[in-house]
């Protein structure tokens, strides 16, 4: 049965080219911890992913409950977490995943690193890659205002003392990110907005652009 | 794509740099080892750890509830404030002298711009063919160097984090949990026209300026006497209206005192 709307669409649409290019490929001993355990080093970029889609359905759940206003932001984070069902594990999953991408992604930029990864012809994976490791710390930075509390509105302003000490575009930065003078609604709905539309769709395009190139040029040979 | 065909490696150092055509690969299939399909085969084992690292994941959300604090307040000037842990080691940068006060431009701008911009060049400054990470010791050294001090920097403001200071200001006071307050009251209407419930709040809560009215230790008559004289901070002259009112008022404060018959 699958067999055959697989063929269905096939004969139309000719969509085994792109699933030969999708799945079908060998993968090299070296890069393989069932063959040695040290191999594990390259699981690090896959499991970045994996715990970005962890990140992308947890955020989707909570924008169900969430509220991005400085009246009810908190109460409804607070509500979300304790009385929903299973919503402590929904917002912990989204809270913990935070440290847990970073940390994969740190790991996975040092296996790049030192196995020399980056070297031609990959130069360009190299730079979209130090790009996504960009917009997942800016992912952080905004997520961590959002539940409205006492650190969030703290460190949130701390941030924007720094990017106003920019010389030149500092002041212009800063009132950009705050939407105004001071750390306040329009800075909650700004980081939402940020958080939820512009950065997701920034890692979307650099994540289609990271993993059409290591389809296109394959994993780097063994040391 | 062809199985096991077509697939370029590049800078391959087990092919001498002398006798390989510059950064062509190999097809795979000329590689020595055992290469596996990827699907379905290494796919399968690769989502059977991925379930094992989901479940671990989701036992940690379910021991560890993800921190709330107090709801934001401007108005607290005696919050110390902390970014998560993972921009610590910027945060701790800014707080040395060479990098702070009129310097602080080194430590917001020149130094992470010219550590993140290396990091995002890196294939430019490293030009060299090999791979090994003996063979290249200036860019490993700067990568190590680098590791190293936002390790120490995150260690060092870990070191001087006052972490019970912390902890204590980011414990949240859960709304509700406090005995409810009969607004309807005679007592409750007196508390709220005169201009104690502006610091003490609508339900007796405290705020920034003033302490909470639930729960103390002073009796009904102290309370009168604080109400028209002030104590600590709280300036005398405040009470504006009759006896009568004042002893109804104090009185009610006084029902959500420690042991009062309203303090449930």
């Amino acid at each position: 049965m699958l067999q055959k709307i697989y063929d269905w669409v096939d004969e139309r649409v000719d969509i085994t080219p792109l699933w030969r290019d999708i799945a079908d490929h060998e993968v090299p001993e070296h890069v393989n911890p069932a063959h040695h355990f040290s191999a594990f080093v390259y699981c690090f970029g896959g499991l970045t992913f994996f715990t970005i889609v962890i990140q992308i359905l947890s955020g989707m759940f909570l924008t169900m409950y969430y509220v991005p206003d400085i009246i009810n932001a908190h109460a409804s984070v607070y509500y979300l977490q304790n009385e929903i069902a299973h919503g402590q594990i929904v917002r912990g999953m989204h809270h913990w995943g935070a440290s847990v991408a970073i940390v994969m992604l740190f790991l996975h930029t040092l296996r790049v690193f030192f196995t020399g990864s980056y070297k031609k012809p990959r130069e360009l994976n190299w730079v979209v890659g130090v790009l996504l490791f960009f917009v997942v710390l800016a992912l952080g930075l905004t997520g961590y205002l959002l539940p409205w509390d006492m650190k969030a509105l703290f460190a949130t302003k701390v941030t924007l003392q720094i990017a106003e000490s920019v010389p030149v575009i500092g002041g212009i930065a800063k009132t950009l990110l705050a939407g105004g003078e001071i750390v306040g609604a329009r800075t909650l709905t700004n980081f939402f907005a940020i958080h939820v539309f512009f950065l997701p769709a920034a890692l979307f395009g650099l994540l289609g652009a990271h993993f059409l190139m290591i389809r296109k040029q394959g994993v780097s040979g063994p040391l | 794509m062809h199985r096991g065909k077509g697939m370029k490696f590049v800078t391959d150092s087990r092919v001498g740099i002398s006798n390989r055509k510059q950064n062509i690969a190999k097809d795979y299939s000329e590689y020595p080892g055992r290469t596996e399909a990827f699907w379905p085969n290494f796919l399968l084992k690769e989502w059977m750890v991925g379930s094992v690292f989901l479940i671990g994941f989701i036992a940690l959300t379910i021991v560890e509830a993800p921190p709330l604090q107090n709801i934001a307040d401007p108005t607290n000037t005696s919050y110390i404030p902390l970014p998560d842990w993972y921009f610590l080691f910027l945060y701790q940068l800014l707080k040395y002298q060479f990098a702070a006060g009129d310097w602080i431009l080194l430590g917001t701008v020149i130094l992470p711009g010219v550590a993140f911009t290396a990091l995002l060049i890196a294939p430019w400054l490293d030009q060299g063919l090999e791979r090994r990470p003996a063979k290249r010791p200036v860019a490993i050294s700067f990568m190590l160097l680098g590791v190293l001090s936002v390790f120490y920097l995150t260690w060092e403001s870990v070191q001087t984090t006052h972490w019970d200071q912390v902890h204590e200001q980011g414990i949240l006071e859960v709304p509700g949990e406090g005995p409810e307050i009969d607004t309807a009251a005679p007592g409750y209407e007196i508390y709220a026209a005169q201009s104690c419930v502006n610091c003490h709040g609508q339900n007796l809560e405290g705020g920034a300026a003033a302490p909470a009215l639930v729960g103390t230790q002073y009796t009904a008559e102290e309370i009168a006497d604080i109400a028209v004289n002030g104590v600590g901070t709280m300036p005398a002259g405040q009470w504006d209206g009759s006896d009568e009112d004042l002893q109804a008022m104090s009185e009610f404060i006084a029902s959500y005192g420690e042991g009062g018959e309203n303090n449930q």
